[in-house]
């Protein structure tokens, strides 16, 4: 009896029989130049009705300080910063982080067309699931980090390693087709882009 | 737990039945059209979105006509990177294998995440059999399992639903199988999906073995992608110890840049928005970062047979974004059940009998269910030709149906039309006679078309199967031909 794999693999072979490989794919276009990345990545991140907050380096302790207001934190080891009363995420489990309120880390990538934040999961930025249980998260992004579109993201990021794209905070259309922030994910997500 | 649509009556008795219900009308009209409106905004602001077209529909076609080396790159990327690589040549196997992954952990529930490829192949059905219980975490598939029900959306499976219906099922039926909604539960969208992430709260942090698709599988990197909004996603792919992950083999794309036209495409044509709340990506398994067993069930059930037809294989580039579900002009009346099928809609019309063939009356009735009118194609980000699918698909139907005993009355239509056409004098005769009805019908029918053209109603025999829905319009009085040759083609004056 042949395999499932040799018995797919022949089936794809033979329904492909003198069809030709060889296809012309055209490059993907750009999207126009757009002048200043990082006030778009702060107008387009807003549409989401997420909460973007900008400042410099000498501000971001006070600035995230601020934003938690009294919230208790989970923070990644790799973090850079002092965030008072935070815990930092040893392999805390989901349980242990279902009890906490807020989560801050950095991210690898800004896209300024879609305002979308990515996490690639550096100690910086810690486990997926440390930015997905909480029901805040604070992303503190450099402003270095903002490229124009996915094209450069794509080109910047490796897909060696675990990728959370994240576009506002959680959200659903499922009913009425009406967007409801505030589903599995953080209800609220705080952008903070420091330059 | 969950309806079937096994036994579902073929698409035109469907469809009247739907047709007939003004609350589904009315939801269904609201949904679409609030759809359309945001996709053809956040479309409008991309000034090179024809291109973009044209490239996501270059990767997937290209990935399509090579999809036996693609698949063996993407086991081999799988492997290395600690995947489990399954193959499964229909529903049947492919359910059988995420059930004894299932066992062996000894769970009796696992979390899914909204799959496409899953309801395809009844996953739910199979596992609710072996004593194990899956549970929908979507919003809009867990509004249609506590309701019993039909999903009718790709996207939206519970788009037939309004809030009010959704706050009575959540009511009723939510503490049946875990966390009850509250007492005082609104119709508020927001105080709905508040009650669903109570409900499935506990059911993500206690959760063994999770259940998933993918949007899309790179190839040369083994990277999954699935595309989501609500973090449900989120929570099944990283939670769990276990992840298995049913992907239909039409998911490939080459490259890990090949990624770029997808995902500026899809979410724009899906939700309407720049881009989804959420896209997780995964290349098996990341040590001390999510499950650490992770499986791939590459699923065939009937691809290969659609990647067989020349004119069909295009269906197999749909990326499941539903835009065509929402400008339909049919779908939007009578909604996705009439389908009889997970995939409604003008897709559905053509990845139906694509995949199982036409010899089934209910799969046979849907290349019919279009009017033709072409605005799938229009919206369609891969450049789906569907018009043209549904044409070929209906000639397949036809095909179907030549060596039968009794032809059926479109067939000795057909003939009979050859037969006159074939010869001038029998064409000149059939003219004069239908000449003759154009006039008896002008001086007694009571049907007028807009216009004033006089037509018939409905008519009895073999005709009422075309005239139940339509007017017949009076023939004219005088042919084409006859009038070419008394006014010798125009020359001796218009009138008559």
């Amino acid at each position: 009896m042949t395999s499932a794999r040799d018995e797919i693999l022949r089936r794809v072979r033979s329904a492909l029989d003198g069809v030709s490989p060889a296809v012309a794919v055209p490059p993907a276009p750009r999207a126009p130049d757009r002048g200043d990345l990082v006030a778009l990545f702060v107008e387009r991140v807003e549409d989401y009705r997420a909460e973007v907050t900008r400042c410099t380096p000498a501000e971001l302790d006070g600035l995230v300080a601020e934003v938690l207001n009294g919230a208790q934190a989970v923070v990644p080891p790799g973090l850079g910063l002092d965030v008072a009363g935070s815990v930092v995420d040893h392999g805390l489990t989901s349980i242990e982080l279902d009890g906490i309120d807020a989560v801050v880390t950095r991210a690898a990538v800004g896209i300024a067309e879609t305002g979308t934040i990515v996490l690639d999961h550096q100690p910086d930025q810690g486990r997926r699931v440390i930015s997905l249980v909480p029901d805040l998260h604070v992303c503190i992004v450099d402003s270095s980090q903002v490229v124009a579109d996915v094209p450069d993201a794509i080109a910047l990021l490796d897909p060696a390693r675990p990728l959370t794209w994240i576009s506002g905070p959680s959200a659903t259309s499922d009913i009425e087709l009406d967007r409801v922030e505030g589903v599995h994910g953080p209800r609220t997500l705080h952008v903070v882009v420091v330059a | 737990m969950s309806g079937t649509f096994v036994g579902m009556p073929a698409f035109p008795t469907a469809a009247r039945a739907a047709l007939g219900n003004t609350q589904l009308r009315r939801n269904l009209a609201h949904a679409t059209h609030t759809i359309r409106d945001k996709r053809a905004q956040v479309v409008g602001e991309v000034e090179e979105w024809e291109a973009l077209r044209l490239a996501g529909a270059g990767v997937k076609e290209a990935a399509l006509r090579d999809l036996a080396t693609h698949l063996e790159t993407l086991e081999e990327s799988l492997i290395r990177a600690g995947a489990v690589v399954h193959w499964a040549r229909d529903a049947e196997e492919a359910c059988e294998i995420v059930a004894q992954v299932a066992k062996s952990h000894q769970v009796d529930e696992v979390v899914k995440v909204k799959s496409m490829a899953t309801l395809e192949i009844g996953l739910n059905d199979h596992l609710e059999r072996e004593g194990i219980a899956a549970w929908e975490t979507d919003l809009a598939e867990l509004i249609v399992q506590l309701g019993d029900d039909l999903p009718s959306h790709i996207l939206v499976p519970a788009i037939h639903r309004n809030r009010a219906e959704i706050r009575e099922i959540f009511r009723t039926r939510m503490a049946a199988s875990g966390r009850p909604a509250p007492d005082d539960l609104s119709d508020d969208p927001a105080a709905l999906a508040g009650a669903a992430r109570e409900h499935m709260r506990e059911k993500f942090l206690r959760a063994k073995v999770a259940v998933s698709g993918a949007n899309f599988a790179v190839a040369d990197t083994g990277t999954l992608v699935v595309v989501e909004s609500e973090g449900n996603g989120r929570m099944c792919l990283t939670l769990p110890e276990v992840l298995i992950s049913v992907v239909g083999i039409e998911k490939v794309v080459a490259t890990w840049s090949d990624l770029d036209p997808m995902l500026r495409l899809l979410p724009r044509s899906s939700t309407g928005e720049r881009m989804n709340p959420y896209t997780s990506t995964w290349s098996g398994v990341h040590p001390g970062d999510g499950p650490q067993e992770v499986h791939v069930v590459l699923l065939d059930n009937g691809r290969t047979r659609a990647l067989a037809d020349d004119v069909g294989r295009q269906a197999l580039r749909c990326i499941r974004c539903s835009a065509c579900l929402n400008v339909c002009p049919v779908y939007e009346r009578t909604g996705g059940h009439a389908y009889g099928s997970v995939y409604p809609g003008p897709i559905g019309a053509i990845l139906n009998p694509l995949l199982k063939g036409v010899s089934d009356e209910q799969t046979a009735s849907l290349p019919y269910a279009s009017s033709l009118c072409g605005a799938c194609f229009e919206v369609c980000p891969v450049r789906i030709d569907i018009p043209s699918v549904l044409v070929d698909q209906r000639a397949a139907v036809v095909d179907s149906h030549r060596d039968d005993r009794r032809p059926k009355a479109e067939a000795v239509a057909m003939k009979a039309a050859a037969w006159a056409f074939s010869d001038s004098r029998r064409l000149a005769w059939a003219e004069r006679a239908s000449g003759l009805a154009g006039r008896v019908m002008s001086r007694f029918s009571r049907t007028t078309l807009p216009g004033g053209r006089a037509a018939a109603g409905r008519l009895p025999g073999p005709a009422a199967g075309w005239t139940g829905a339509r007017d017949l319009p009076a023939p004219p009085e005088e042919s084409f031909r006859a009038w070419w040759d008394r006014t010798d083609g125009g020359q001796f004056g218009e009138g008559r």
